[in-house]
């Protein structure tokens, strides 16, 4: 992985520039101790590594501002970290940067069930502002499978998805004001416990912006009444195309689920064999759930049997209590793991238009012969959102280069049906360089014009979301205007 | 006046432009500050290019009226989430909303509460930008985090930062039927608190609206529940025994009569032929009846108490009788002089004004866009 040249006088500057933020925050709060800084050289995309110049773990709003102040006037990258859960390198340190955690800001700063929302200090992770407010029957919906570790910080810089997106949205949809910090030091808030905003809708642009326009302190989130219940239907089917065919009639017919989950041949097998969920041995596996009452519940299963029946299935099985529920999800829930059992394996998240799913699964199964290896594919399939999982070996040279390979050509695959290259992720380092797949140039500079508004310097996250060919050619073309 | 067939011309006109556009599509929603310059229609740029009702998108040029978009959305059993609000009645103007107008204006009505703004289900755009160069961003599916999100940026920017030439929409499902629960009696603080409760509650409320002086006079609160009949029996009767405290309550089952009476709300139909200038104020809801009360207006509430749309004389300073509030106010039909007097958009705080002027001025070098319709 290419990333920028290091600023050598920021290496030569260490002892200085640390010892300006050791001025600035608590006993602690900064580690340079190159033993400890090691701890950050990389997120969940393991395969990439590079320790930060030091690490400062701030725990308010102005103690972020203060560090962001000195790293400017001392021209030192910026790399905010949430809980470093990235799978797109999100938070892959340069050489020269410094790591910014909010893992110590995680304090619920308001809980208001009049109004449905919660402020949080973005440290907190995902499940534990659930977790704050559920007690009282209340939830917050966005729901990343990393959600046990995942902080709001990083959903907002990502904009995160999970599996209930059809009905609630991601996390943009239920982002209602934040508390950011300029590079500059600046603080704005946008947005609030209010609607809409009066202006641009800069919180739209913030939100998904991989921390490259400013670090977000705080957070005010949209919360909803738990349902009263909910509970899945499984439904296997011989074909994929078949199965494709039943999602776009069950969306058809008016009914909104909560979930639509697909799991594809290899996939069921996998899991089947770690977590014996007692799944169908087929080609394509659905389980929809929906929420209510009990009745509500039941009629509206009622209507997805039907339509899952016109196909026929080779197994239809509607959950009647919390123990089946439980079961028929037990084998999703763990399609990671199983398929962590047989190999090392690299997880995509492209989107494609639903319509596409049986040619994008065909082409796909093409793909893994020739390149020689497996792929389960797990997907969203109400909202088209694709995890299709690459087996390799970590330890075998030459695997890597060639799941990533194989990797980029399911993600150009995706845009050329109408999709993106990824729906809950974020590019990050790892997509970067299939940007120019998706976008022209003009696209990318138009959005490389937003990053120079925020932050002029280009000083915070660098050498994510843009290929650097294209990052360094506006930039030159910038400082050339400027003189 | 300029009037593109497709984008190329609207790339081709904006290129060429030497001095101010007036952006416009059906001209139906004059919000914001005049905008004296050469006009440039986008009505000519129409037609759905693409719709698939099983995987709820739809695809269309930004010229297309709105009208139609519905109906077709409707054949098929299907709607737009966040319910746009028709502007005609309420500013007087004549012609056909287009699709375009909707999201420059990010136009949401009493479902916003529970569906989301139209930037929420706006999915993707093509636009032109203050260069002339045709962008787009954004695309046709509802999980797409790939580079930064200019579709929410857009929407809501009064063409500004572009001119739209295509917008991409998630949709949902239409529904079996409707109903109303109604509470009579309450005041605005017993109303908001009587929508707090139903809007947190699991019964998927989709719109909670309260005028203070309702159909027969009395003040009268509005819950919409919408759905699978059997659905909506059972939810609207469990809404009515959790609010049992609150006032005279009563459902209104008749479809069409629910959905007059949210199209009236959502169009702004009480002020409708009425003197005097209309603003829309934005906080939150338990907010809402303080806020209100120094309005000193005639008004009514919509998403629960968060949304106040209040009836003022001619010329009165909201923003002066409201002083410092977490919020917005939004002038929305007034005089050309009143709203280059007041603004129309709510004054920003300097970091954040700066951060739009810069982008203003990254999207828009020549100034050309729209000019100083949103101050």
């Amino acid at each position: 992985m290419q990333m920028p040249e290091t600023n050598r006088n920021v290496l030569l500057g260490k002892a200085r520039i640390v010892a300006r933020l050791r001025d600035v925050l608590p006993e602690g709060a900064v580690i340079d101790a190159p033993e400890e800084t090691r701890a950050y050289e990389c997120d969940a995309l393991t395969a990439y590594r590079c320790s930060p110049l030091a690490v400062v773990l701030p725990t308010s709003t102005e103690e972020v501002a203060a560090v962001l102040r000195i790293c400017r006037e001392e021209s030192v990258p910026v790399v905010p970290r949430g809980a470093g859960t990235s799978l797109a390198g999100g938070a892959l340190p340069t050489a020269d940067s410094v790591i910014l955690g909010v893992a110590r800001m995680t304090e619920v700063l308001d809980t208001d069930y009049d109004n449905r929302i919660i402020r949080v200090q973005t440290g907190r992770t995902n499940i534990s502002v659930t977790g704050a407010v559920e007690e009282d029957g209340f939830f917050y919906a966005p729901d990343p499978s990393s959600q046990l570790a995942c902080a709001i910080a990083g959903n907002i810089a990502m904009n995160s998805g999970g599996a209930h997106c059809l009905k609630y949205g991601v996390t943009t949809n239920n982002l209602l004001g934040v508390t950011m910090v300029l590079m500059d030091g600046t603080v704005v808030e946008i947005g609030g416990a209010h609607l809409d905003n009066a202006g641009y809708d800069l919180l739209g642009l913030i939100c998904g912006s991989e921390g490259q326009l400013g670090v977000v302190t705080e957070a005010t989130l949209r919360i909803l009444r738990k349902p009263e219940g909910a509970r899945p239907v499984l439904i296997g089917y011989d074909s994929n195309e078949v199965a494709g065919q039943c999602v776009s009639d069950i969306i058809k017919a008016g009914v909104l689920p909560v979930a639509i989950e697909f799991m594809d041949r290899p996939c069921i097998r996998a899991t089947e064999a770690f977590a014996h969920a007692g799944y169908p041995d087929c080609e394509a596996l659905l389980i929809v759930e929906v929420e209510g009452s009990d009745a509500e519940i039941d009629a509206q299963l009622g209507v997805i049997s039907q339509i899952a029946r016109k196909h026929n299935p080779v197994e239809l099985r509607e959950s009647r209590s919390a123990e089946e529920s439980a079961r028929i999800w037990l084998g999703r829930k763990s399609a990671f793991g199983a398929m962590g059992q047989i190999n090392d394996y690299m997880c995509l998240d492209g989107t494609i238009p639903v319509s596409a799913l049986p040619r994008v699964l065909r082409r796909i199964g093409e793909m893994s012969k020739d390149y020689g290896l497996d792929v389960g594919n797990v997907f969203h399939a109400g909202d088209g959102n694709m995890h299709p999982l690459i087996l390799f070996n970590a330890n075998t040279p030459g695997d890597l280069e060639k799941c990533e390979a194989f990797g980029a050509d399911i993600l150009k695959l995706c845009v050329e049906v109408g999709g993106c290259l990824t729906g809950e992720h974020g590019v990050g380092i790892e997509k970067r360089d299939l940007m120019g797949t998706q976008f022209s140039d003009e696209d990318m500079v138009v959005q490389m014009r937003v990053k120079d508004v925020f932050d002029p310097d280009w000083l915070l996250n660098p050498a994510k979301v843009f290929p650097l060919s294209a990052s360094e050619s506006h930039r030159a073309a910038q400082s050339e205007v400027a003189a | 006046m300029l009037s593109p067939r497709d984008e190329r011309d609207v790339s081709a006109a904006v290129a060429a432009a030497e001095g101010p556009l007036r952006i416009f599509g059906g001209a139906t929603r004059q919000i914001g500050n005049t905008v004296v310059g050469e006009g440039l229609c986008t009505a000519g740029l129409a037609g759905i290019e693409l719709y698939e009702p099983g995987a709820l998108t739809i695809v269309a040029s930004a010229g297309t009226p709105l009208a139609e978009i519905e109906a077709v959305l409707a054949a098929e059993n299907q709607r737009l989430p966040f319910e746009p609000c028709d502007m005609r009645g309420l500013l007087g103007t004549s012609g056909d909303p287009t699709i375009g107008g909707v999201v420059a204006a990010n136009v949401s009505g009493p479902r916003r509460i529970q569906a989301g703004a139209c930037r929420d289900s706006l999915i993707g755009v093509r636009f032109v930008d203050g260069r002339g160069t045709v962008i787009k961003n954004g695309g046709r599916v509802m999980k797409n985090v790939t580079g930064y999100d200019l579709v929410k940026l857009m929407a809501g920017s009064y063409g500004t930062l572009g001119v739209l030439t295509e917008v991409a929409f998630k949709v949902l499902p239409g529904v079996e039927t409707r109903a109303s629960v109604l509470i009579s009696g309450l005041t605005d603080a017993q109303a908001v608190a009587a929508m707090s409760q139903a809007l947190g509650s699991p019964f998927e409320v989709s719109g909670a609206a309260h005028l203070p002086i309702g159909e027969v006079g009395l003040p009268l609160t509005m819950l919409r529940l919408e759905g699978f009949a059997d659905s909506v029996a059972y939810r609207a009767g469990k809404l009515t025994e959790l609010l049992s405290g609150a006032g005279e309550i009563s459902v209104e089952t008749d479809p069409e009569r629910v959905r007059a009476m949210w199209q009236e709300l959502r169009d702004v139909a009480p002020f409708h032929g009425r003197a005097g200038d209309v603003w829309r104020v934005s906080v939150k809801p338990s907010d809402g009846p303080g806020i209100a009360a120094r309005t000193g207006g005639e008004l009514f509430y919509d998403w629960g108490g968060g949304l106040i749309w209040v009836l003022l004389p001619e010329g009165t300073d909201l923003r002066a009788r409201l002083g410092d509030f977490a919020g917005h106010a939004t002038l929305i039909r007034s005089s050309v002089e009143n709203k280059a007097r007041f603004s129309v958009f709510q004054p920003e705080p300097a970091p954040v004004a700066a951060l739009c002027a810069g982008l203003r001025r990254q999207f828009d070098p020549k100034g050309i866009l729209n000019p100083g319709v949103m101050g």
